[in-house]
């Protein structure tokens, strides 16, 4: 038998490293038909904010060479609706449901995080101080170190279970990033979010996107993830949850070698809804290959001599 | 409706012209229920720059052979590798996807409008309405006479009326010029289509303006095809819906385009 329990700060454990990214797994019951969704560590669902959003005009998505581009926005319908018609259908899955909060103002943040506070069934949330595709907040949190620790100070008041950072990839030294969210009380950190790219049709030369730019994910996205990890894994204490183009275990596994303890799968579930369930059993069969017991020792195992 | 992820094995592969093909795809087990207007995703194996699975319409089913029937244009990369796929191949597939055309609410004449590769869901939707007890008629456009898909599977249904671009095969001009829509419109009860945007728009617009319910199919870019990512929204007077969920199928009052 492998261990696979690992633990991600705050009083949170998740039964196996395995879960999956905001944005990219629905609520969790889009998935039903596929996967047994409660065999998961646990579900991070998308950003949420303080009002209904909806979101960037279309086009909003671009393929690319190995992976994606997506200029959502924050389409949701808003944190009451949530409370009110999401929360009661997903409340009793089997798995932890984690919230992605999100915000233009640390006042909304706030917000959001203490209507939350109300619902027994969340044991934390994700602060995504990292989208690309809102104009105002959202990266800006991400990418300037000062406002990323006032939005995760005022957050950290107003929510008492495990606190979730994730960060943005669009800076030039993460490890900066991870230590300051780190000082301000975040029981860890997930990265990365999504790159900022864009793509131009060169038939009509115009942007693909009607922003313009948006958020680059799946394995086009994966050497950077796995540096950024590696560079976090050695600036903080706390525990980090990798994710950037894991497209299967032997991804996962990497990014714990790297130095994660757990890790997000999100533009995979578009191409294999069933791949979450295939990596969770990836992980144990790699760990019962190699005499390992407890899947924790993988984590920042690379060997460097 | 339960959606399934399953391995396809492909029967035939039939060319029609230069830019179409069926693929004739079999289940090892049996089908679920399908409807007119749901597509399937098809993850393309093995082709340089293509990453997320295509989406392509039902064009028909055959319950006892287990088998689904999907016309297919080659547009890029993708769709040119699955031209290329032989007897015998495996093709792994997500289905059935998305909402379905619906059924007018009096017996009547319906009027099935298809543009070029968008004629592929009315062959079903047809049949599904006949058994309904309408009388089904359609209008199809191509660009020209090279490009005509196989029409016998249209005309076992209903009339088919033609226009190309070019007048080599029917009537020449796009649909919206085809006598059909001339008549002292519109013996019909409902009006139903698929195909570009533009030829949508056009026939909703004359439609509506008689008065007749008009449901049209959309196209958008997809990543999940399952309601996951928003990725493929449509603006409706609803707000932005999910093409892949909330559609394909519109009504054309509820649309904003
Ligand atoms: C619900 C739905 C049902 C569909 N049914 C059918 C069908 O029955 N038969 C069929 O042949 N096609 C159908 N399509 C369109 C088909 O999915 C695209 O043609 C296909 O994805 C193109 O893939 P590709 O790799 O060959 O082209 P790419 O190399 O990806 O692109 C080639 C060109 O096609 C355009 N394109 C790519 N994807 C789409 C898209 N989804 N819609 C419009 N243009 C696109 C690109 O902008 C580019 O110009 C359907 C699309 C949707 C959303
Ligand atoms: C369509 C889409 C929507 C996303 N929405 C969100 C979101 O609402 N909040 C968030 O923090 N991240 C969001 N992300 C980012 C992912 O959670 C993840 O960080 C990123 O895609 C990298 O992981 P991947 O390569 O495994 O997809 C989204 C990504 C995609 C592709
Ligand atoms: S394609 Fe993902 S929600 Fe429609």
């Amino acid at each position: 038998m492998v261990n696979t329990e690992v633990n991600i700060g705050g009083g949170l454990k998740f039964k196996n490293p395995v879960s999956t990214a905001s944005g990219c797994f629905g609520y969790g019951y889009e998935y039903d038909d596929f996967i047994d969704v409660g065999r998961l560590g646990a579900i991070f669902v998308k950003g949420t904010t303080g009002s209904k959003r909806e979101g960037n005009p279309y086009p909003r998505m671009a393929e690319t060479a190995s992976g994606m581009l997506n200029s959502v926005g924050l389409q949701n319908k808003g944190v009451d609706h949530f409370i009110k018609e999401i929360y009661p259908r997903v409340k009793d899955y089997n798995t932890h449901i984690i919230v992605n909060v999100s915000g233009s103002t640390v006042d909304e943040y706030v917000e959001v995080t203490e209507k939350l506070s109300d619902l027994e069934k969340i044991p934390a949330i994700e602060l995504n101080i990292s989208c690309p595709n809102v104009r105002e907040g959202g990266m800006v949190f991400g990418t300037h170190c000062p406002s990323a620790m006032m939005v995760t100070r005022e957050v950290r008041k107003a929510w008492k279970r495990s606190l979730i950072v994730k960060l943005s990839p669009n800076v030039t030294s993460i490890h900066e990033f991870a230590k300051a969210v780190e000082g301000e009380g975040a029981d860890s950190i997930s990265l990365i979010n999504t790159l900022l790219g864009m793509a131009i049709d060169a038939k009509t030369r115009r942007p693909v996107l009607a922003t313009v730019t948006g958020g680059l994910s799946g394995p086009a996205v994966k050497p950077v993830a796995l540096r950024m990890v590696w560079q976090a894994y050695h600036a903080v204490k706390i525990p980090i949850i990798g994710l950037g183009g894991i497209m299967n275990a032997t991804d996962a596994i990497e990014f714990m070698l790297a130095g994660a303890t757990a890790i997000q799968l999100g533009t995979a579930n578009f191409i294999d809804p069933t791949v979450s369930v295939k990596v969770i059993e990836g992980i144990e069969a790699y760990c019962r290959e190699h005499g390992i017991t407890d899947v924790n020792e993988l984590t920042g195992g690379m060997i460097s001599d | 409706m339960t959606k399934y992820i399953r391995d396809f094995i492909i029967e035939d592969n039939i060319r029609l012209n230069t830019e179409y093909f069926i693929l004739n795809i079999r289940s090892e087990e049996a089908l679920p229920d399908m409807y007119p207007g749901q597509f399937v995703e098809i993850k393309v194996e093995n082709t340089d720059g293509v990453f997320l699975r295509r989406p392509i319409s039902i064009y028909g089913i055959d319950r006892e052979k287990q088998t689904i029937n999907l016309l297919i244009q080659k547009a890029g990369k993708g769709t040119t590798k699955l031209a290329q796929h032989k007897q015998g191949d495996k093709l792994n597939i997500i289905f059935p996807l998305g909402n379905s055309f619906t059924a007018p609410e009096r017996k009547g004449k319906v009027l099935l409008v298809g543009g070029g590769v968008g004629v592929a869901p009315l062959p079903f939707l047809a049949e599904y309405l006949v058994d309904k007890g309408m009388e089904v008629e359609f209008l199809l456009g191509f660009r020209n006479s090279d490009l005509l898909v196989d029409l016998k599977n249209f005309e076992k249904y209903g009339k088919v009326n033609l226009s190309t671009d070019n007048g080599t095969a029917g009537e020449k001009g796009t649909v919206m010029d085809n006598s059909v829509l001339k008549e002292e419109l519109l013996p019909f009860v409902k009006v139903y289509t698929c195909g570009p945007n533009i030829m949508m728009k056009a026939v909703a617009a004359f439609v509506e303006a008689r008065g007749i319910e008009c449901e049209a199919s959309l196209e958008n870019t997809m990543a999940c095809g399952i309601g996951a990512c928003l990725c493929c929204i449509q603006e409706t007077i609803h707000g932005n819906v999910r093409v892949c969920i909330e559609g394909p199928v519109f009504n054309t009052k509820e649309l904003i385009w």
